[in-house]
């Protein structure tokens, strides 16, 4: 039964300049994604997967195109609201985890309620139910460098799902974990796209892209095949 | 924008830094510590001087009588000129010539008038002015009790007089002596008024007598050694062309030339008062602009440190921009930053500065050319609204460097 789309792609291109070159790193990009899907990006590095992730993200503009998110236009987009869509709409997971270093596990995943003005008691509250939910309630007090590489995983994700977002967006989420602490996280995703929410790994690694029910394959800027 | 939140990020991103933060905020606070100081010290000389001025009245000329050094109708240089009552008489009547006096001299010159006091069993010489009743004006003198010398005083030649408190304390041992008798060289005076001064205390160790009992007493005739007046509120141009005028009409009561710069001596005291104001401002806005330096050099420390610490949190900026934090959310949080740290260390230079000036007014001793260095409220307040802004300007290129950090280029994995 096709859900319906949550994030649509429409045509969408994507230039970089380069010294006097006209970069042209996605090329009429069309896709789909319904509410719900577990779906992969796959494609090499230089196929234009990260540009897409960003664009995804709302992190990063494009030149040509139509790019829907929630029925909402992402197009043009101030600082200010594309801060505000991020904040509402998107959940981030980094290859590097990109938790910031000086604050404990409960304090980097309150972060996102900071930006939505949550009182900082609530927060943290919020942010314990999320931390136990990803099994790291008793590492709240911990700064990420007291952590492993998979714990600081799992707080990264907590922190992406404290917002509610529509969608989480993992780029390459274990990139840089074995493998079984892979399996682990690749299971988290998993339990997290179970309960509903859309996720989008974007990834080389074939074994990871297997545990998505549809995989968009990127070369060269554009969509290869969509399966 | 002041929320708790707010202040527990800024406080906690300076405390993970607190070398750098510390060594910033001593660059701001030397800034303002040499300003206050400076002003301080300028408001000191300032302070010493117009003391020192306070002693008479900044708007009086005194004109004192010379020798000629030209020939004038047909009589000598080198003729010595003094005054007389009739020539008082008549310098009065000039307009502009606001209060006036004429002092005359026992022994002859202005200096070295100490005459015998007696009091009983008690002798001391004390400084003996003989003077009309205006004096009390142009020395601004402060009358404690009793009264000053007045014109009933002069016209009958009374033997009474005005003396200084310590003349009292001195004499009796209290000061509660009106109606007291006192002899001067061996003539009996009677005391009637006590007085005070704001100049140093040398001002109050004098005695006040009538200026015609004293020519009367002191085989004075009707000479007038010194003419002294007050010009009101004249500026320094009006009171050099009413100087000319009266000493015009005591060139030709003389018979000397007017323009004889040895005749008459003059000492002009609004001029040298303008002259003082005139270096003073100058010596001001000197420190005032030695001061603008360094802040400015604080402020400059201040702009460059916070712009290091954006580049080093470029990344942590990045993460909290797709964590959804705003462009102003980004520059207001680094401007707090600034103004706080500015505003801290702004405040502890500040105390250390008057604290510093504080030590100096206790340690140093008083003296005409120093005296109560301090910096008043405006200056305390101008200094704060200073800080407020200088921690604004200083925060505000990396603030705009931070609101542009793309998240992009700060979350590419290296």
């Amino acid at each position: 039964m096709p859900s319906p789309a949550v994030l649509r792609l429409n045509g969408i291109n994507k230039y970089y300049q380069v010294g006097s070159h006209r970069l042209h790193v996605l090329r009429n990009v069309d896709a789909e994604i319904g509410d719900g899907e577990l779906v992969a990006i796959m494609g090499a590095s230089g196929s234009g997967k990260s540009t897409l992730l960003n664009i995804l993200g709302i992190l990063d503009g494009y030149d040509a195109g139509e790019y829907w998110l929630d029925d909402t236009l992402v197009r043009d987009l101030s600082e200010t609201q594309a801060a505000r869509y991020r904040n509402r709409f998107i959940g981030f997971v980094f290859q590097s985890f990109n938790l910031l270093p000086f604050k404990t596990a409960v304090e980097n995943v309150a972060l996102p309620l900071y930006y939505q003005g949550v009182s900082r008691r609530t927060r943290n509250r919020t942010a314990m139910q999320y931390l136990e939910r990803v099994g790291l309630a008793d590492w709240a007090e911990h700064r990420p460098s007291e952590m492993s590489g998979g714990q600081k995983q799992r707080v990264a994700i907590a922190r992406a799902l404290i917002g509610k977002p529509k969608i989480i967006l993992a780029d390459e989420p274990t990139g840089a974990l074995d493998s079984e602490t892979s399996r682990q996280i690749m299971d988290l995703l998993a339990e997290i796209h179970a309960s509903g929410i859309t996720v989008i790994v974007v990834t080389h690694e074939a074994d990871i892209a297997a545990r998505a029910q549809r995989i968009i394959r990127l070369r060269d800027g554009k969509v290869e095949a969509q399966a | 924008m002041f929320s708790a939140d707010r202040w527990y990020e800024v406080l906690s991103t300076l405390a993970r830094n607190p070398l750098r933060s510390f060594l910033t905020a001593v660059a701001v606070a030397w800034g303002i510590f040499m300003l206050v100081v400076l002003l301080g010290m300028g408001k000191g000389l300032r302070n010493g001087t117009e003391k020192s001025f306070s002693d008479d009245a900044a708007n009086s000329v005194w004109i004192f009588g010379g020798s000629t050094s030209q020939p004038f109708a047909g009589l000598p240089v080198n003729r010595r000129i003094v005054f007389d009552n009739d020539g008082y008489e008549a310098v009065r009547r000039v307009r502009g010539v606001e209060r006036l006096t004429g002092r005359f001299f026992a022994r002859g010159a202005m200096f070295g008038n100490e005459l015998q006091i007696r009091v009983g069993a008690k002798v001391s010489s004390f400084d003996v002015r003989s003077v009309h009743p205006d004096h009390l004006y142009l020395e601004k003198s402060i009358m404690v009790a009793g009264r000053f010398l007045n014109d009933l005083d002069v016209a009958e030649k009374r033997k009474v007089t005005a003396i200084g408190a310590p003349v009292a304390e001195f004499l009796w041992g209290h000061t509660d002596v009106i109606g007291q008798g006192l002899a001067i060289n061996g003539v009996q005076f009677q005391v009637v008024g006590l007085f005070t001064d704001e100049g140093d205390a040398g001002e109050l160790r004098k005695l006040y007598i009538p200026i015609s009992t004293a020519q009367l007493a002191f085989n004075g005739a009707d000479r007038v050694n010194v003419l002294m007046f007050t010009v009101g509120d004249k500026g320094v141009g009006e009171t050099a062309k009413l100087v000319d005028d009266v000493k015009g009409l005591l060139a030709e009561r003389e018979r000397f030339a007017a323009d004889d710069p040895q005749a008459t001596r003059v000492r002009n005291n609004l001029e040298q008062y303008a002259t003082f104001q005139e270096i003073f401002t100058i010596i001001e806005i000197f420190i005032m602009v030695m001061g603008a330096c360094t802040l400015v050099a604080g402020i400059v420390g201040v702009s460059n440190i916070m712009m290091i610490a954006v580049k080093e949190r470029t990344k942590e900026i990045g993460v909290r921009k797709a964590l959804g934090a705003t462009p102003w959310t980004i520059v207001s949080t680094i401007l707090q930053e600034s103004v706080f740290l500015t505003a801290v260390a702004g405040y502890v230079g500040l105390v250390a500065g008057v604290g510093l000036l504080e030590l100096l007014a206790w340690v140093l001793p008083k003296s005409d050319f120093f005296s109560d260095p301090s910096v008043d409220l405006t200056v305390g307040l101008g200094a704060t609204a200073v800080l407020m802004v200088s921690g604004a300007v200083a925060g505000f290129v990396p603030a705009r460097t931070a609101a542009r950090v793309s998240p992009v280029v700060a979350l590419r994995d290296e």
